[in-house]
């Protein structure tokens, strides 16, 4: 964990509003483990006293990369970092994917830009399973060559059937689990999105005996765990709950873990 | 205290949560989260709000009891070369008894400061704060607790705070400190619903600065004993605005959020305006505030 100036190499729109903000980091970047987030502090933006953290989209060498959508007060005015801006960065943060467990089969879950958490994760891992990106529409269906390119199938379902098959994520991977042969291998996820995408998540992998990790988006504070605004509930071995950090004890948690009651 | 720059209980953990970006040993004190007798879990979420230059929390105070705390995080602290503050809390005068007595034979503990004045725990800790007699009451039971340096924590959401800061100096206290945030709400125009779960919070950040430079001003006219200035510093000048009108010492708060490093950075902007004002020392600089 470091807390640095970065400078902004370039910016790039993707497409659909959704941005890749490309940063000089090499305290940082080199050191990232897939899943693991930064705190960026937006400049031009005095009157916020708060970071506002990015899972780390991908990071090749000393350069890193978020992916992100301007649709809030820090990620309009981020629309606007042009190449010799700087910014300042805390990294890498958080507890990311755990590794593939031996002999299970992956598949990953992204929710629009959910994604961008699980390209590090995609581009490790020892073995390329199924990836289900779902959206609302056509443009929130992003980066599928490159998830491809490292030998993942990908499959695609928008709310409005835009692109790929008509409804949400979870009706695409109940299709493919009725279908499947895994050769009598479990399924291992790891899932970014939204909380009601990651919810439904937790409920097949715990009504199909999957190993399941999702990767939880709360309002964060510090980042490293002192002002205590990010925690979730979380079971206890003896049946009652405690909070966790997301920022420090997550963002990854295994769904048997969360109260999902409680969210 | 090796500089007049501590970090602010609530904004800094306990220590380890900032040791890998910031070099403890560098900050004047560091003053630890709340910490009350029995554990506590603290408020339901959502817990804080970003406003303009200002942040509104609830937290509730989560900790894991003077023990636990004391266990887990003290062995840590003993380990570096600042010195440590616990900040102490209760619901009744009982409960700040209990904690204060048991922390008067802990290994490293120089201080506590005691917080009658979180806004955000219903039973009473805010009561404490605001009204005179429970005030002296409580600082009364808790000096006859322990031998420790006391610093009170001040409500700013008094109509005089001189009177607090007497009561307090009446009461033992060594030192004050001032302000706790202040109490506030926000709220969410399109469900029309508080932005907090806990309904109403404690703001602080820039936006409180100079609300409270005007009450440490008016606490460090009333006292004798030195007076700790909290509330929004984000710069070195926002510290000095405190030690012009009357604080020995300052604390950083909601900054270290922004900028983990921002104690450090006052630290050495105090040193260069006391060079470039041929000032020895911060003693030199305390309450020169020229106002006629």
């Amino acid at each position: 964990m470091d807390c640095v100036t970065a400078n902004v190499i370039h910016q790039e729109e993707v497409q659909g509003g959704y941005q890749v903000l490309f940063l000089d980091a090499p305290a940082i970047a080199p050191h990232v483990q897939p899943g693991q987030f930064v705190h960026v502090r937006v400049p031009h933006m005095e009157e916020s006293v708060l970071r506002r953290p990015f899972s780390v989209y991908r990071a090749d060498g000393p350069v890193l990369q978020i992916l992100y959508k301007g649709v809030g007060k820090g990620t309009r005015t981020m629309t606007y970092l042009r190449p010799g801006d700087s910014l300042g960065l805390i990294g890498p943060l958080g507890r990311g994917w755990p590794r593939l467990t031996e002999g299970r089969f992956p598949i990953l879950v992204a929710g629009g830009y959910g994604m961008a958490a699980l390209y590090l994760l995609a581009r490790s891992m020892p073995m390329q399973g199924i990836a289900f990106f779902g959206g609302k529409s056509a443009p929130d269906i992003l980066c599928v060559n490159e998830f491809e390119a490292l030998g993942w199938e990908v499959q695609i379902s928008t709310q409005d059937g835009s692109r790929g098959t008509r409804g949400i994520v979870t009706h695409c991977i109940d299709a493919w689990w009725q279908a499947a042969d895994l050769k009598g291998r479990q399924v291992e996820a790891y899932a970014c999105g939204p909380n009601a995408m990651l919810q439904a998540v937790a409920e097949r992998a715990m009504a199909r005996d999957w190993v399941a990790w999702v990767s939880v988006d709360r309002n964060m504070g510090c980042g490293v765990g002192a002002c205590l605004t990010c925690v979730l509930k979380t079971r206890t071995p003896d049946g009652g709950w405690r909070w966790q950090r997301s920022c420090k004890e997550g963002p990854v948690f295994e769904c048997r873990d969360i109260c999902w009651e409680d969210e | 205290m090796k500089n007049p720059v501590m970090v602010a209980s609530g904004t800094f953990g306990y220590g380890p949560e900032y040791a890998e970006l910031v070099d403890l040993s560098q900050l004047g004190a560091l003053v630890v989260k709340g910490i009350a007798w029995e554990p506590t879990r603290g408020n339901e979420n959502p817990r804080t709000a970003e406003t303009a230059s200002g942040l509104l929390n609830a937290i509730g105070l989560p900790n894991p009891g003077a023990e636990g705390f004391v266990r887990e995080y003290m062995p840590f602290l003993r380990q570096h070369d600042v010195p440590v503050i616990v900040n102490i809390w209760g619901r009744t005068v009982e409960e700040y008894v209990r904690v204060a007595e048991y922390f008067e034979g802990i290994e490293g503990v120089a201080a506590l400061e005691v917080n009658v004045s979180c806004p955000n725990i219903k039973e009473g800790s805010a009561v404490f704060g605001t009204d005179l007699d429970l005030f002296r009451r409580v600082l009364d039971a808790v000096r006859s607790a322990t031998a420790l340096t006391l610093i009170p924590k001040l409500a700013p959401n008094v109509a005089a705070i001189a009177d607090f800061a007497k009561a307090a100096e009446a009461s033992g206290a060594d030192a004050l400190s001032l302000i706790n945030s202040v109490p506030a709400l926000a709220v969410d125009v399109e469900t029309r619903r508080p932005k907090l779960a806990n309904v109403t919070g404690g703001l602080t950040g820039p936006a409180i600065h100079p609300l409270a430079v005007k009450l440490v001003w008016d606490a460090a006219r009333a006292v004798r004993i030195p007076v700790i200035g909290i509330g929004g510093i984000a710069t070195p000048e926002d510290a000095l605005e405190f030690l012009i009108v009357g604080a020995h010492a300052v604390a950083v708060g909601t900054a270290s959020f922004t900028e983990p490093r921002t104690a450090v950075r006052v630290v050495e902007g105090i040193d260069d305006y006391l060079q470039r004002h041929n000032m020895a020392s911060v003693q030199a600089l305390v309450g020169t505030f020229q106002c006629n």
